[in-house]
C-alpha cells in the first residue's frame, strides 16, 4: 500500500495544481498600483512622438508644411510619408496580406488616420507642434456605406491596388472590393432551400464595437547604435511576430532586435496587429538614435486603432415542419475600412466564420464572405473573440430565433431538437471543422431547469397579457443562446499567420533546490497566465505552483510562439507546458530509478514523488530529483533538468456554453433592466475555477457594453460619432447585472490535460443571450428581429414602430 | 489630449481674483473643480491662456442655512452638497440630483458654482435652481449684483454673466413639500437623456398650494415651466392636470438629435419622465 489517502490528498492539495480556484499572483502588483506598462517605462534622453491625423475622411494631401512645427524648441523631427519612403516604410503589411499606409501617402482613407509623426522632448511639446504643422487637403467624396461601394459612382479608394484583379485571398471584382470567401456547398443549399417546407430569412447585423481596452496602444523604441541592438517595448499581443515583422520590415537582423511586451492592461485583439505608431517609434529611434516613446491617447485609439465586427450577415435557413434544420445560407458583407488589417490565420479572410452553423446539426451550409473598403479606420479583430466567431455565434442564435418565429415553436425545443448528439462527436460540419467533444443537451437541460424556463414562459405570456390590458408598460424577455466556439489556433498544416505556423511553447528549468522557471511564447494581458500556467505544471512535475515562475513576453528570453489571443493560450500554450512537464517527468524517472537503484519501470508517478512500486517508502520527491540532478553524476544522464516543448495541436477546441437572460423592458422609455443571467460554460477541464468565474463576468460584462450601447458609428461624411467614452458605452458597476455561472465538465479528447479555453467564452455567448432577450420581448407583438445596439432609444424606436406607443 | 499652454494663478481673494480677471482681459478664464473645463482644454476647444483657481478662496466654500434662507458658496462640492444635513433639511432635491450627477470622483472636485455657471444644458443643477427658484451673486470690477436663475441662461454656454465677474453665491429660500429630480440616461457619468426638477407642496385640504418645474438638456438652455407649474398649481395634482401640465412643459422644449437618441424619442422620454418626477414629488408632498 501507498501512502494513506489522507496525506496524498494533502500533498496533492499543497501543489496548488488543475482544479485549485489559486489567488491570481498578479493581483498583488496590480491592486497596489504597481504593474510596469509600456507608459511607465522611463529611459535617459527618451523623446516622445505624436501624430498629425487627418480630419477628413477622404481626401488627398496637397502639401504638409512643417515649419512652423520645427521652429517649435524642443522639438526635434517631424516625419511625413516621404521621409520614410527611401526606408521602403511608408506603408507596412498588414496581417491580412494587405498593406496598410503608415504615414499617409498623397492621400487619406479615413478621419484619424495617421499624417505626419512629429518627435519632441516631451509630449507636451510633440502636442504643441501636432497643431503647428499644417496640412492642405482636398477633400474626396466619402464612402462609408460598404453596400454603396461596387455603384458606378463610388468613389475608388485605394489607388494604390485600383487595378490589382487578384488580391491576397484571390479575385476581386472592383476597386473597392477586397476577397470573396466562400465555404461549402453552394449549389446544394440552394436546391434545399428551393424545396424546403419552411425557409426564415433574415438580415443580422453585429455593428462595429472596439475592443477599447483599459491600456491603450504604445511603444517605446530604442536603437542602440553602438551595438547595433534595437529594443521595442510594446503592446504588444504576439511579441516574437512583432519581433519578425520588424526584422522583415528594417532589415535588421533579428538578433539583434528585442520586444518586450510589459504588462499589458486588457487586449482584446485591439493589440495583435502592427500600428504605425510602432512603426514610427523605431524609425524616429534610428533616426534621432534616442529612445523615442509613443502612446496614444483615448480618442485615438477608438479611432484609429483596430475596430472589431462590422459583419452585415444575410441568412436564410430551411427546416421542416417540425422544426428540423435541413440548411443554411449566410451571405456577409465585412466592412473592413479602409486597409484589411483583420488579424486572421491567412488562410482564413473571414476568420472562422464557418463556424456559423453553430451547435446544430445542419447538413448542408454554404457561407460567402465579401470584404469592402470603406472610408473607416482599419480592423476587424478578433474582440474577445477567436476570429469572427462571435458574428458566428450571433448570426446563427439569431436566425435559430427567427426560425423559431416562422416555426411558431419555442425556441428552445428548437434548439434540442437540432443539437448535435454526443454520440455524434468528434462530429464534422457541414462547413468543415471536426467538433471534438461535446453534450450540449445535458447542457442545455441543466441551464433551463436552473432558470426555470416553463414558469418564466408563463410569467411572460401572463405579462403580455397584462401589458395589452394597459396594466403594465413593461415587457419581459427570454434570451436564450447555446454557443460552440471554436478556439486554440491552430494546427500547423492551415493555420498560420504571416506564414509563421500557429503552434506555441514551453520551455522549463527547474532549479537545484527544487523550484522552476517557465517561459511561453504567450503574453497575459489580464488572464492571469503566470498564476494557471504553474498550475498546469504543478500537476504534471509535483513542485507547488508557489514554487514555479512564470515568464512571459520577452523574446530574448521567451521561446517562440504566437502570442495570445483567439482564446489560444491554454489549448496552445497550455499544452506545450503540459509537454514540456511530462519531459521533464520522463527525465526524472530516470534519476529517480538510479536513486532507488531500481529499474526505470519498477517506479510510479505520485502526486511530486517518484514510488518503488509495491513499496511506498521508498521514493523520491521531484525535489529530491532535482537536487540530484544538479549535484550527483548519473551515469547515461546528462546534468541538469531542463525541458522546452513545441506544441503543435492536432485540432482547435471546441469549447460551448449555454446562457440565458432574463431581461425587463420598458416599452416606453426604451430602458431595459437584466433580472437574471445564468451562464453555464463547458470549456473541458478547469485548471482554476475562481479564474474561469472572472473571465466569465468580465466578458460578460462586455457582452452586456457591446448587445446595449457599444458602438463606433460614423455620419454620411465619415466623421467618427463615438469617439469618446461618454459616447463609447463601457459599463461601470451600477450597470453591471448580477451573474450566475455554472458549468459541465466535456474535456477536449486531443489535448494533454483535457482543456478548451474560456476567456472569450462569454463574450461569444452573451452578445446573442442579450440580444435575443431584447428581440424576444417583442415577439408577442410581431417583431422578427431588431438590430443591435440595443440602447434606450433605439429600443424604443421598435416599440414604436410595432404600435405600442399608442 | 493635452491641453494648450497656460498660466496657472491661485488668487487667496475674491478682490483678487478680480483684479486678475481685469488685468489678464479675454484670455483669462476662472477654474472651480475643472470637470467640465479641463476636458474642453484637453480636446484644444478651449485655449486660454490663463487660469484664476477658485481653489484657495476660502469665503467662496460655505454652506449657510438661517431664517429660511439657504446661501452655498460657489466653491461648495457636489460631494459637500450630498454630505450636509443641514442643507439636506433645507432643500432635499439639492442631494437627489447631485447623487445623479457623474460619479464620486467627479462630484470630489467639480463644484455648484461651476455646475450653474457653465452653461451647459447638460448640467443639472441649473434646471433645480430654476425651480428653487434661485438668485446668483455676481461680483464683477463695478461691485455685486444678482440675477435670477430663471434669467440667467441665454443659450449654450452664453449666460447673464460678464466676462469679468465671478459667480460667488447661490441664494434661495428653503423649501417644504415634496420634491423630485428624475433624470433618463444612458450610465453612471452621461449627461441627460431627459431630466425633470419638480417641487409640489400639498395644502391641508390636499390642494396643490406651490408648484415648480424645471428641465434640463431638453433645450438649448435649462427650462423653467412657468405655465406647466401655475396649472398644477391652479388645478390641484391628479392625473389628467399631470397629464396637461406634462403636455404645456412640451411644448417648451426643442430636443436635439444626438448619440442619446432622435429628438422624437426624446420627446417621449421627457414626458415619461417629467410625469413620473411629478408623481413622485406629490406623493412625497
Ligand atoms: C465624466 C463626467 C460626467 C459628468 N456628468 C455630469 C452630469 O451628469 N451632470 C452635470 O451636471 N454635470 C456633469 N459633469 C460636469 C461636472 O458636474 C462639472 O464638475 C461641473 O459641470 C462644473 O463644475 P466645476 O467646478 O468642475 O467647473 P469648471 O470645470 O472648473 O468650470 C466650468 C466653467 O464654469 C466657469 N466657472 C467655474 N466656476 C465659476 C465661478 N465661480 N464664477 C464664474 N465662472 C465659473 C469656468 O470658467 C468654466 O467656464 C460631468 C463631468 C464629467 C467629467
Amino acid at each position: 500500500m501507498s501512502a494513506t489517502a489522507e496525506t496524498v490528498q494533502d500533498r496533492k492539495a499543497a501543489l496548488k495544481g488543475l482544479g485549485t480556484s489559486r489567488k491570481r499572483v498578479e493581483d498583488a502588483r496590480f491592486t497596489q498600483g504597481k504593474g510596469n506598462y509600456v507608459d511607465d517605462i522611463k529611459l535617459p534622453d527618451m523623446l516622445f512622438g505624436d501624430f498629425v491625423r487627418s480630419q477628413h475622411a477622404h481626401a488627398r494631401v496637397i502639401s504638409i508644411d512643417t515649419s512652423a512645427a520645427m521652429a517649435l524648441p524642443g522639438v526635434v523631427a517631424v516625419l511625413t510619408a516621404a521621409d520614410l519612403e527611401p526606408l521602403n516604410l511608408h506603408w507596412m503589411p498588414t496581417l491580412a496580406g494587405d498593406k496598410q499606409m503608415v504615414l499617409a501617402d498623397g492621400k487619406v482613407l479615413f478621419q484619424g488616420q495617421e499624417v505626419a509623426f512629429v518627435i519632441a522632448e516631451d509630449r507636451y511639446i510633440a502636442a504643441d507642434a501636432v497643431d503647428l504643422v499644417q496640412v492642405k487637403y482636398e477633400e474626396l467624396p466619402v464612402l462609408v456605406d460598404p453596400f454603396k461601394a461596387e455603384l458606378p459612382d463610388a468613389p475608388i479608394l485605394r489607388e494604390d491596388i485600383a487595378d490589382a484583379k487578384e488580391g491576397a485571398h484571390g479575385a476581386r471584382r472592383h476597386p473597392n472590393h477586397i476577397f470573396t470567401w466562400e465555404q461549402g456547398d453552394k449549389p446544394g443549399t440552394e436546391a434545399i432551400l428551393s424545396e424546403a417546407p419552411v425557409v426564415a430569412e433574415e438580415m443580422v447585423y453585429y455593428h462595429r464595437t472596439h475592443p477599447c481596452p483599459m491600456e491603450t496602444c504604445g511603444s517605446v523604441a530604442s536603437m542602440d547604435k553602438v551595438n547595433g541592438k534595437l529594443t521595442l517595448w510594446g503592446t504588444f499581443q504576439a511579441p516574437h511576430v512583432v519581433r519578425t515583422v520588424a526584422s522583415l520590415l528594417s532589415g535588421i537582423a533579428e538578433h539583434n532586435i528585442r520586444v518586450v511586451s510589459p504588462d499589458i492592461g486588457g487586449g482584446f485583439g485591439n493589440k495583435v496587429g502592427v500600428y504605425p505608431g510602432y512603426v514610427c517609434s523605431i524609425v524616429a529611434s534610428i533616426v534621432t538614435g534616442k529612445p523615442v516613446k509613443w502612446v496614444e491617447d483615448r480618442m485615438e485609439n477608438l479611432s484609429s486603432t483596430a475596430f472589431a465586427r462590422d459583419y452585415w450577415m444575410n441568412g436564410k435557413i430551411a427546416a421542416t415542419e417540425d422544426g428540423k434544420i435541413l440548411g443554411l445560407w449566410c451571405h456577409t458583407t465585412a466592412d473592413h475600412g479602409a486597409f484589411d488589417a483583420c488579424a486572421d490565420p491567412t488562410k482564413y479572410p473571414a476568420g472562422f466564420m464557418n463556424i456559423c452553423t453553430g451547435s446544430y446539426d445542419i447538413p448542408t451550409a454554404y457561407l460567402a464572405v465579401d470584404g469592402i473598403y470603406t472610408n473607416k479606420a482599419p480592423g476587424g479583430v478578433a474582440y474577445r473573440c477567436s476570429f469572427r466567431v462571435t458574428e458566428a455565434a450571433y448570426f446563427i442564435e439569431r436566425m435559430i430565433e427567427v426560425l423559431a418565429i416562422k416555426l411558431n415553436m419555442d425556441a428552445a425545443e428548437l434548439r434540442a431538437k437540432n443539437f448535435i448528439r454526443k454520440e455524434q462527436f468528434p462530429y464534422q460540419s457541414a462547413l468543415g471543422w471536426e467538433y471534438d467533444s461535446g453534450d450540449y443537451h445535458t447542457a442545455w437541460n441543466k441551464a433551463l431547469e436552473a432558470v426555470g424556463y416553463k414558469e418564466l414562459r408563463e410569467e411572460q405570456a401572463k405579462q403580455v397579457e397584462e401589458f395589452k390590458a394597459g396594466n403594465t408598460r413593461k415587457l419581459m424577455g427570454i434570451g436564450l443562446c447555446h454557443f460552440t466556439e471554436i478556439v486554440g489556433a491552430g494546427p500547423v498544416k492551415n493555420c498560420d499567420i504571416l506564414g509563421m505556423g500557429m503552434f506555441d511553447s514551453c520551455e522549463i528549468r527547474i532549479h537545484p533546490t527544487g523550484s522552476a522557471l517557465a517561459r511561453l511564447g504567450t503574453i497575459s494581458q489580464g488572464q492571469g497566465h503566470a498564476t494557471t500556467f504553474a498550475q498546469i505544471l504543478a500537476t504534471e512535475i509535483g513542485i507547488s505552483a508557489d514554487d514555479i515562475t512564470i515568464e512571459e513576453g520577452d523574446t530574448d528570453t521567451a521561446p517562440y510562439g504566437l502570442g495570445t489571443y483567439g482564446s489560444r493560450s491554454t489549448p496552445v500554450a497550455g499544452a506545450a507546458t503540459a509537454m514540456a512537464g511530462r519531459k521533464i517527468r520522463a527525465k526524472a524517472q530516470m534519476i529517480a530509478a538510479y536513486l532507488l537503484e531500481v529499474h526505470d519501470n519498477d517506479i510510479e508517478w505520485e502526486v511530486d514523488r517518484f514510488v518503488v512500486k509495491g513499496a511506498p517508502e521508498r521514493f523520491k520527491t521531484m525535489k529530491e530529483i532535482a537536487f540530484a540532478s544538479y549535484t550527483q553524476a548519473i551515469p547515461g544522464v546528462e546534468p541538469g533538468l531542463e525541458a522546452v516543448s513545441y506544441y503543435d495541436p492536432p485540432n482547435m477546441t471546441y469549447p460551448f456554453g449555454a446562457y440565458i437572460c432574463v431581461m425587463d423592458i420598458d416599452v416606453d422609455t426604451g430602458v431595459s433592466d437584466v433580472r437574471k443571467f445564468y451562464a453555464l460554460d463547458d470549456c473541458g477541464t478547469r485548471i482554476n475555477p475562481m479564474i474561469i468565474e472572472g473571465q466569465v463576468h468580465g466578458g460578460l460584462t462586455e457582452a452586456l457594453a457591446i448587445a446595449m450601447g457599444q458602438e463606433i458609428a460614423y455620419d454620411e461624411l465619415g466623421n467618427i460619432k463615438t469617439g469618446t467614452l461618454m459616447d463609447f458605452f463601457i459599463p461601470t458597476s451600477w450597470e453591471t447585472p448580477n451573474y450566475q455561472t455554472d458549468f459541465t465538465e466535456t474535456p477536449s479528447p486531443h489535448h494533454p490535460i483535457g482543456a478548451k479555453g474560456v476567456g472569450e467564452s462569454p463574450n461569444v455567448g452573451g452578445v446573442p443571450a442579450f440580444s435575443n432577450a431584447i428581440n424576444d420581448a417583442f415577439r408577442a407583438f410581431g417583431l422578427t428581429h431588431t438590430h443591435m445596439p440595443h440602447d434606450h432609444w433605439r429600443v424604443w424606436k421598435t416599440a414604436n414602430k410595432l404600435g405600442l406607443h399608442g | 489630449m493635452i491641453t494648450g499652454n497656460f498660466e496657472y494663478h491661485q488668487p487667496s481673494s475674491v478682490p483678487e481674483a478680480l483684479a486678475l480677471l481685469s488685468d489678464l482681459g479675454d484670455e483669462a478664464r476662472v477654474i472651480a473643480g475643472g470637470h467640465s473645463l479641463i476636458p474642453t482644454m484637453k480636446l484644444r476647444l478651449a485655449m486660454p491662456e490663463h487660469l484664476i483657481d477658485l481653489q484657495g478662496i476660502k469665503e467662496l466654500k460655505n454652506i449657510d442655512v438661517s431664517n429660511g434662507e439657504v446661501r452655498i458658496g460657489a466653491m461648495t462640492t457636489q460631494a459637500e452638497l450630498i454630505g450636509s444635513d443641514e442643507l439636506f433639511q433645507a432643500a432635499p432635491i439639492i442631494r437627489e440630483t447631485a447623487l445623479q450627477i457623474a460619479d464620486p470622483q467627479v462630484r470630489y472636485m467639480g463644484t455648484i458654482g461651476g455646475n450653474v455657471a457653465n452653461g451647459d444644458p447638460g448640467n443639472d443643477m441649473p434646471a433645480v435652481m430654476q425651480c428653487l427658484d434661485a438668485t446668483f451673486l455676481l461680483q464683477g470690477p463695478d461691485g455685486e449684483r444678482s440675477v435670477a436663475a430663471r434669467e440667467f441662461y441665454e443659450a449654450a454656454y452664453f449666460t447673464a454673466r460678464d466676462e469679468l465677474e465671478i459667480l460667488t453665491e447661490i441664494r434661495f429660500s428653503a423649501c417644504e413639500g415634496g420634491y423630485s429630480y428624475g433624470k433618463q440616461k444612458r450610465k453612471i457619468g452621461d449627461y441627460a437623456t431627459a431630466a425633470a426638477a419638480v417641487l409640489l407642496t400639498k395644502g391641508a385640504d390636499g390642494s396643490c398650494t406651490a408648484a415648480s418645474i424645471a428641465l434640463t438638456n431638453l433645450a438649448d438652455t435649462p427650462l423653467y415651466c412657468a405655465d406647466a407649474s401655475s396649472h398644477l398649481q391652479s388645478n390641484g395634482v391628479s392625473e389628467d392636470s399631470i397629464a396637461s401640465a406634462v403636455a404645456s412643459a412640451m411644448e417648451q422644449i426643442e430636443p436635439v438629435d444626438d448619440n442619446r437618441g432622435p429628438a422624437e424619442f426624446k420627446k417621449h422620454a421627457a414626458a415619461i419622465i417629467l410625469t413620473s418626477t411629478i408623481r413622485q414629488a406629490w406623493a412625497r408632498a
